[in-house]
Order: structure tokens, then C-alpha cells, then sequence
């Protein structure tokens, strides 16, 4: 595989942020995928000043590879603090991928309630989609192997960092 | 050994009992099982884990709250549920127990909820399954005679670890008739596991199985001595057609010694809780100024129990 440059995830949160800013109205209300989403999703709120709750997601309940992969990894409840009739929403996620933990996160989203809409905000668009759908807001596209997996995680000084992963 | 709940793989194939499960997969119950609860509190109560799967439930004794329960936590999952009232149909015409599961399974059936009076009856069903080759299809124990009733052994330490966090400087006293009492069993299974630092066996001489010191329990038969101290009191119902054996002099007597009353309840940790696993003889084990007192925790055990139900359901179908 070639060696790809990792840029800076701190730095693709304000990118953003900044893409995200010109559409945000005062009732948006993000949501953000555990666990990667999640992070994004906090720094979003800071960088945006909102002073409204983060919603939280974990899809495991939503996925469509139970029957493969059952309920193994530990679930995160989903908190989602607000009222999400008629609101418009951003789901916020760090890798986009097949689209498969989005339209899971969506059809979560409706069983609380009908938002207004529903956007897409990622760190990072890297192809092969398996469903029709795609983020609104992204600061960086690439496209890699399968083989690779790209990592978000936090270091010591709750900095996020990208890594990535060779699997066999 | 080979343990029948865990498949080649090592993972939860059947919920048979606590005894033999691992600790992590006690924890990973638990932790799944706070997830679904928030489901349960949402206007949409359901997620779509067990969709067209099929849960029967076979109750070859009677219950409402236990087969309820299942019933609401499989359909919170989705799942499709069929009650079978099997003491009054197919098992009176004379059918055995490994035929009626044969016919369920040519129904394509997923998922069994057993009740029986017989010790072992999950059991017997879980090895025949698998010497039918059909390890897709799973056993979840609802209660087995006087063995084991694991998903109220579950929810039980839910309800404790929700109040009290940690297991490891627990005092815990099971109060009342241990000696029929599966949940007993099942508790003190699980408190062990888990760490507690002491379960404490109340109740008359006639009511405390031989064996149950070999549990690593203390015995107490003085409801003073028992409650001191303790952080959770677990009162078991006293079931009402033991009385009339020579087991117990009277109702009346019972309570006087071993019924929890305020002033008994003083005698355990200020902040102690008391748990019930339903149902409850009001002014028999249990005194109603307890029951709908301060320190009761009798109805958040019904809504855990359904969140891990919903657990155990959900880890089974996905081994």
C-alpha cells in the first residue's frame, strides 16, 4: 500500500467546524456516533459555541451484521438529551465508510421522534460505499484499500490523532 | 469440563444458570443490560436486534410476572413471541418434553424461555439441541425447580450495582426460605462471582438447606445478628403452600422472628436497600411500611429486569 500523508485532526475539527458555520441555524442540534463521533461532535460544540447538550449514539442495537457479529464489543447507552421533533440535525461521525453506521444512527434517530433533517458531518469521506449516502460537511476525501483501517483515538493530552491499520 | 452454556467459541450460547459463568460474562450482561434501559424510557420502546426471530415462551409451571416480563423485554427487541401454556395442553395429553421442543423447532423456533418444576429441565433441553445439531437455537432458564433462576440472579445484581456501585465491601443478607429458593441459589452464585464481601443465609433452621455453608456463605438464624450492618437485605418470599407442612409453626410466628419490620430494618446500614423478588406477602416476610419505604427498591428491580432480559436475550441470539 502506498504511504499516505495523516493530516492533523485537531486542525480538520476547526476545517470543520468552519464548513459547518455558515448553515448552522440556532435550533441545530448535533449528535454525535460513539466513540469517534462523539469527540468530534465535543469539539464541534466548543468551536461553535453551542450551548445546547451534545445528543450520544451507539448503534449496536441498529447494525445489520448482528446475525455475523452479534453483541460483543461493550455498548454505550445512547443518551439523546433533547427533543428531536422537528429539529434540524447534524449527525457527526469521524469515518465515513460503507454508510452502514449512518443509516443505522438514522434509523435510531427516528425512533425518537421526526427531525426536520438530518445532515452528515465527518472528519474524513475514504470511499468504497455500500448505500446511497453522503456527508454535507467533510475536510478531507481519500480513498483507501480495504485492507487499511483508519484509527481516530485520543493520546495523553486528549488531542486526537489519526492512525492507521494494515489488516491481513 | 465442557459447560454447557458457552458454545465452541467460548461465548454465551444458553443462560442456564449462574454457576459456571464466567465473570466477565456476568459484567458484560449488566453493561449491556443499563444500554437497554434507556430504550425502555424512550417514546419508541423497541430496537430492531430481534427482528423475525421467534421467542418462545414454555411455561411448564405457572408464572405471570416472569413470563410477562420476557415477553415485553423480546418484544422490545422485536422479536415475535409465542406463550405456550403447555401444563394445560400437550404435556397433559402426554407428551414429554423433548417432543414438545422437536415441535417447536420444526416451527423454527430461535429462542426458548423454559420454566419447570424439574431441576435440570433447561438443561436436558440445551444437550438435546445440541445433540440435534442445532446450535443456533437457544435456552434461556425462567426458573427450574429449586436449582437456579439466573436472569433474577442478573437483575438482582443489577439493582445492586445501580445503588451500590461496587461488590467488593458489600455486606448482603438473604432473608427467609433459602431452602426452596432457586433465586437464593442464584444470588448467592452471583454475589460470589462478583466479589461481594459477605453474603450472610437468615432464616429458621428448618428453611437453610444442609448444604449451604459449602456456599461460602455465614449463616445466621437470628434476624438481629443478620441484619446488622448489612448493606442490602434480600427478602424471599415465603411461599405459602410450605406452610402447611411442619416447617413453620404459623404466618404469625414467621413474621414475629423473620418478617422486616423498620425497627429489624434499623439494624443494617443507614443507606441499605431492601430488594423483593415479587411476589410479596405483605405482614408475612415483609412488613408495607418497609415495602413502600424509603429504603425499597422492589419496583426498579421489575424495570431492570427487563432491560437484562433484554440483555440476555440480545447477547444469545447474536452466538
Amino acid at each position: 500500500m502506498p504511504a499516505i500523508e495523516l493530516p492533523d485532526a485537531e486542525i480538520q475539527c476547526a476545517q470543520l467546524a468552519e464548513l459547518i458555520r455558515p448553515e448552522l441555524r440556532p435550533d441545530t442540534l448535533l449528535v454525535g456516533i460513539h466513540s469517534g463521533g462523539v469527540w468530534v461532535a465535543r469539539r464541534l460544540q466548543r468551536l461553535l459555541d453551542l450551548d445546547t447538550e451534545i445528543g450520544l449514539i451507539d448503534v449496536s442495537f441498529y447494525r445489520d451484521d448482528y446475525r455475523a457479529k452479534g453483541l460483543h464489543a461493550r455498548v454505550k447507552p445512547s443518551s439523546i438529551p433533547f427533543d428531536v421533533e422537528e429539529r434540524p440535525l447534524i449527525l457527526v461521525d469521524d469515518v465515513l465508510y460503507t454508510g452502514r453506521t449512518t443509516r443505522a444512527a438514522i434509523n435510531e434517530l427516528f425512533d425518537y421522534g421526526r427531525p426536520a433533517s438530518i445532515q452528515l458531518a465527518v472528519l474524513v469521506d475514504r470511499g468504497h460505499r455500500q448505500l446511497p449516502i453522503c456527508a454535507n460537511y467533510c475536510p478531507w476525501k481519500v480513498v483507501l484499500d480495504p485492507s487499511q483501517e483508519l484509527v481516530l483515538s485520543t493520546d495523553a493530552d486528549d488531542r486526537l490523532t489519526w492512525s492507521l491499520a494494515e489488516h491481513a | 469440563m465442557h459447560n454447557p452454556q458457552l458454545n465452541a467459541n467460548g461465548e454465551l450460547s444458553h443462560l442456564l444458570s449462574i454457576e459456571g459463568l464466567p465473570r466477565d460474562v456476568i459484567v458484560h450482561i449488566l453493561d449491556t443490560a443499563s444500554s437497554f434501559l434507556k430504550v425502555s424510557a424512550r417514546d419508541v420502546k423497541k430496537v430492531p436486534l430481534l427482528r423475525g426471530k421467534s421467542v418462545f415462551n414454555v411455561f411448564f409451571e405457572n408464572s405471570t410476572r416472569t413470563r410477562t416480563t420476557f415477553e415485553i423485554a423480546a418484544k422490545r427487541l422485536s422479536a415475535d413471541v409465542i406463550n405456550l401454556d403447555v401444563t394445560r395442553s400437550s404435556t397433559a395429553k402426554g407428551e414429554t418434553l423433548l417432543d414438545t421442543v422437536d415441535n417447536l423447532v420444526a416451527m423454527h423456533a430461535d429462542m426458548f424461555v423454559v420454566r419447570h418444576a424439574a431441576s435440570g429441565a433447561p438443561y436436558l433441553l440445551a444437550s438435546h439441541l445440541r445433540r440435534i445439531g442445532r446450535d443456533d437455537v437457544h435456552v434461556v432458564n425462567a426458573g427450574d425447580g429449586r436449582h437456579a433462576h439466573p436472569t433474577q440472579g442478573l437483575l438482582d445484581m443489577y439493582t445492586i450495582r445501580h445503588y451500590k456501585k461496587d461488590f467488593s465491601n458489600l455486606v448482603v443478607a438473604i432473608v427467609g426460605d433459602i431452602l426452596h429458593s432457586r433465586v437464593a441459589r442464584s444470588d448467592i452464585k452471583a454475589l460470589t462471582t462478583l466479589g461481594a464481601a459477605e453474603v450472610r443465609a437468615i432464616g429458621p433452621e428448618t428453611l437453610l438447606p444442609t448444604e449451604i455453608k459449602k456456599m461460602g456463605v455465614r449463616v445466621c438464624h437470628d434476624m438481629a445478628d443478620g441484619l446488622r450492618d448489612c448493606d442490602v437485605v434480600i427478602m424471599l418470599r415465603l411461599q405459602n403452600e410450605r406452610m402447611n407442612g411442619t416447617l413453620l409453626p404459623s404466618a404469625r410466628e414467621y413474621f414475629h422472628c423473620y418478617g422486616l419490620t423498620q425497627e429489624k430494618l434499623r439494624l443494617a446500614r443507614p443507606d441499605a436497600i431492601v430488594m423483593h423478588p415479587g411476589p410479596m406477602n405483605r405482614g408475612v416476610e415483609i412488613d408495607s411500611d418497609v415495602a413502600d419505604g424509603p429504603q425499597a427498591v422492589i419496583l426498579p428491580q421489575v424495570t431492570f429486569g427487563i432491560a437484562v432480559r433484554m440483555a440476555v436475550m440480545g447477547i444469545l441470539a447474536g452466538n
